[in-house]
């Protein structure tokens, strides 16, 4: 009896900082992403820095990216309401727009090549690489967050457990949503 | 009490259904040294590996030391050790800079900062709180066995046909950047990029925990302002290095790509043998921008954790309670803030524009502020204590002679009118060792002398203690006390034989001095080492509690086992520092006591009351006057 008092109380108390957790990864993301932008900022202060058009396909991949939010959220919530059907169909959609989020950011990057800007080259278009480069490694780490809660519902797993799959993967799913539009409007103003 | 007795029994019915990271507890060799999960053998795995480290940081230095002093001799035997690095008896230039630059990186990363905050904030942070192991121990394994890979890496690049990095410990970029400047820009260049990558892993992985665990897993009564001073140091040394390692690894992204990729983010306008190299438009100030954004707070990463020990040690062996507790998280939170806004002082001659100089260095001089109110909390904790010279307490008042003598020529730097003339002269490399080289690495071994018995259940030996303190200690102040002169007279450092140049000539003789000053220093790591390692095996067994302090992890028991504490979690009534309290019996009370327990000795602060003591009433409290008089009694009484 006193064990089992005893392990639900650690894993009560466990969810939170697991959360907590989540949540300073993202910090140091953040931190990373700023370090970039604020780079851009001091080394186009400094001249010598070779103006062009931002690919006219970022603005689909943010749609699209603003789009898995949605169905991340509905994910989310079908998860809360114990409605497992739509709870997978909701992560595979989401999963599948990720996808296109990033075929789309390859096709802006080869509207960049057509637009004879290399990712050799002048540094205003390496750091336009770089920048939506390191986004879409997060995406792919992104995808991988999803997958967990999405075999979770497969396998069955103790919905407690599983839930806290889902919430990590849509904190760090709207985040990276959040994070793609902060970088679009940075690149749109500083350009 | 606190210190119940533990029956084998209880440690053993606690394993089986306790706190379990892994499921069931059959604990092979693997699972139990190696890919252990718990927060104190990973501490251990830390410490070992940070004072290997150690070694071979000293080593690299007295190898270059040799050079300095005895710049046109020739040792035979350095051929055999060094091989085609020390042919006819001589050091190579090339490999004198890679010395330099892997000496500097190792110590101030996989020592002071793996090796400090690995170590401690991993044995302690999950004791002193009340935890039964970290927010995720599995993540904390990941994080030493990413330390370990990199430190493996970084070794590894001895062996590579063109050397370790040369461009020292801070790599600026051109040198960093084309893999043809100079044989240390080459394959041991990219080794050291690789390594730190996994490095910053590695600091991540274990800061998120670190800040995770405390905020969160803190037992029941353990507020924010009832932590030992220790935890406050490892939290906002977590805090620092969240924030700037990810800045480290952009600026170290960006030089992968200039390396390796082409692209020009440092690189302009270079000639390399007369032949312009195709790259145009990058800054290498830029990457002198990203580094020291994360390099100033980085010192204060290795600090702070030493300064969170001996706040600890200096209290607990003075037995009087931290002088200004809340002034010391104070000026904790006030170096953690004022470091991220200093970096520009180490960017005074890149051709900054004086007015943003003049703003760095206001900035900087006002980080002496919270400085000098550790130092004189220190100082004022020490002011009539009764002083018990363990050697973890000298080591301890050791880092506040150093953290003195390099906080001022601190002040000296920050000002760009003098630091024009003094950078990047030995003036700087004394400055730096000082207060970040002698200082934590004095706080670190402080730490170690003190929480040994806790780490190994065994005491280590106090003579050898005390020989290794004053030999260390003197020996430290004659190999760079002596640097500030030469710094002032202008002499460059990271320069193979500066006595070469005439006007330099005169600083031989002090170059060998130093020289047999730091040898005498490493033979004194010797004793440190001995003590260390023999009394892991053989030392006296140690008590529960030798010290009589009143944190927290002096309430398990000697012996480890998975989850700390036999029975439930201790909960905590009262702040850390109750020592020799008037009225008490003892001179220390444990966090664990409660107040109804120690009525004797109670005062209205005790109960969060403030304002006029003869107004405060409790059922636990006697005013003063009654208290003086069982005071008096006290020891008849029990
Ligand atoms: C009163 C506080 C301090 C002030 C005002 C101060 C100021 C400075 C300045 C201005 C420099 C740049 C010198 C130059 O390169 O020309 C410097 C270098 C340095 N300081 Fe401090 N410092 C202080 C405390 C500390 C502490 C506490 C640490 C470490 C624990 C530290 C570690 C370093 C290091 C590592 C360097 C040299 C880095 C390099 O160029 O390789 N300093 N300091
Ligand atoms: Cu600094």
């Amino acid at each position: 009896m006193q064990d089992i008092v005893m392990n639900t109380e650690e894993t009560k108390l466990n969810i939170r900082p697991i959360k907590f957790v989540m949540w300073l990864f993202i910090v140091a993301s953040i931190m990373l992403f700023a370090a970039f932008t604020s780079s851009y900022i001091v080394r186009r202060a400094e001249g010598n820095w070779v103006e062009f058009e931002l690919p006219s396909l970022f603005m689909l991949s943010t749609v699209l990216i603003i789009a898995s939010s949605a169905t991340m959220h509905w994910a989310y919530l079908s998860g809360k309401k114990l409605n497992f059907a739509s709870q997978k169909m909701a992560l595979w959609l989401t999963i599948v727009l990720g996808i296109a989020f990033l075929i789309c950011q390859l096709l802006s990057w080869k509207q960049l090549v057509a637009e004879r800007v290399y990712f050799v080259g002048n540094p205003s278009g390496s750091f336009l690489y770089v920048i939506s480069g390191l986004h879409g490694a997060h995406i792919i780490a992104g995808i991988a967050v999803l997958l967990a809660p999405l075999i979770g519902v497969y396998r069955n797993i103790a919905q407690v457990k599983n839930m806290l799959r889902l919430e990590l993967a849509s904190i760090f799913w709207h985040f990276l949503d959040i994070l793609w539009i902060y970088l679009y409007v940075f690149l749109l103003l500083n350009h | 009490m606190a210190s119940q007795v533990i029956s084998p029994e209880a440690v053993h019915h606690h394993d089986v259904h306790g706190h379990d990271a892994h499921g069931h507890h059959h604990e092979s060799f693997l699972s139990k040294y190696v890919f252990s999960m718990d927060h104190k053998m990973i501490a251990k795995q830390f410490l070992i590996t940070g004072i290997i480290m150690g070694v071979i940081g000293m080593i690299l230095s007295i190898l270059f030391r040799i050079q300095l002093a005895w710049p046109d001799k020739e040792f035979p035997l350095l051929e055999v050790i060094l091989g085609k690095w020390g042919e006819g008896g001589r050091l190579n230039p090339a490999f004198y800079l890679s010395l330099v630059t892997i000496h500097g990186t190792i110590m101030v990363f996989f020592v002071l900062t793996a090796g400090l905050s690995g170590t401690f904030s991993n044995l302690l942070i999950p004791y002193q709180v009340g935890a039964r192991d970290m927010a995720s121990p599995f993540m904390n394994m990941l994080s030493y066995w990413f330390f370990f890979s990199a430190s493996v890496v970084m070794i590894c690049s001895f062996f590579v046909e063109t050397g370790p990095a040369g461009p020292g410990w801070t790599i600026y970029p051109p040198l960093s950047a084309l893999p043809k400047a100079m044989p240390g820009s080459g394959t041991g260049m990219t080794m050291w990029l690789i390594s730190m990558a996994m490095f910053i892993a590695s600091s991540l992985l274990g800061g998120i925990n670190y800040i995770s665990t405390i905020l969160n897993m803190r037992t029941k009564g353990m507020s924010m302002t009832r932590m030992p001073l220790t935890i406050w140091g490892f939290l906002l040394t977590a805090i620092l290095g969240l924030l700037s390692f990810p800045v480290l690894f952009a600026a170290v992204i960006l030089l992968i790509f200039d390396r390796s990729f082409g692209t020009s983010f440092y690189l302009s306008d270079i000639y390399i043998g007369g032949e312009a190299l195709p790259n145009s438009g990058g800054s290498p100030i830029l990457f002198q921008h990203l580094f020291w954004f994360l390099g100033h707070p980085e010192v204060y990463i290795i600090i702070m954790p030493a300064l969170g020990i001996t706040s600890e040690v200096i209290s607990t062996n003075s037995r009087k309670p931290i002088f200004g507790y809340r002034a010391m998280i104070g000026s904790f939170l006030g170096i953690s803030f004022l470091s991220f806004i200093v970096w520009g002082h180490h960017m005074f001659v890149t051709g900054m524009n004086p007015f943003l100089g003049s703003v760095f260095m206001f900035t900087t001089l006002i980080i002496a502020v919270p400085s000098a109110v550790k130092t004189f909390n220190y100082l004022a904790t020490l002011w009539r204590g009764n002083i018990q010279f363990t050697p973890a307490m000298m080591f301890a008042i050791g880092l506040v002679s150093f953290f003195i003598t390099g906080g001022v020529t601190g002040l000296w730097l920050g000002n760009p009118s003098i630091d024009i003339n003094l950078h990047d002269t030995y003036f700087v490399v004394a400055h730096f060792h000082i207060v970040m080289g002698c200082s934590a690495i004095f706080g670190m071994l402080a730490g170690v002398y003190h929480w040994y018995p806790k780490m190994f259940g065994r005491m280590m030996d106090n003579k050898l203690g005390y020989l290794h303190f004053y030999l260390t200690f003197i020996s430290a102040y004659l190999v760079f006390f002596p640097m500030h002169f030469m710094g002032l007279d202008g002499v460059p450092r990271r320069y193979y034989t500066f006595t070469e140049f005439e006007m330099f000539t005169k600083w031989i003789a002090l170059n060998k001095f130093i020289t047999l000053a730091a040898i005498l220093g490493a033979v004194a790591q010797v004793l440190f080492l001995y003590n260390f390692f023999v009394n892991i095996f053989k030392g006296k067994r140690a008590p529960q509690n030798p010290w009589h302090s009143n944190t927290l992890e002096w309430t398990t028991p000697v012996e480890h086992f998975h989850g700390n504490w036999p029975g439930e979690i201790p909960a905590v009534y009262r702040w850390p520092y109750d020592y020799s309290k008037p009225g008490a019996e003892e001179d220390f009370i444990p966090q664990t006591v409660p107040l109804s327990e120690t009525v004797s000795s109670n005062t209205p602060h005790d109960f969060g009351f403030h304002g006029d003591e003869s107004q405060f009433v409790h059922e636990y409290y006697q005013p003063k006057n009654v208290s003086a008089a069982v005071e008096q009694n006290a020891p008849q009484a029990n």
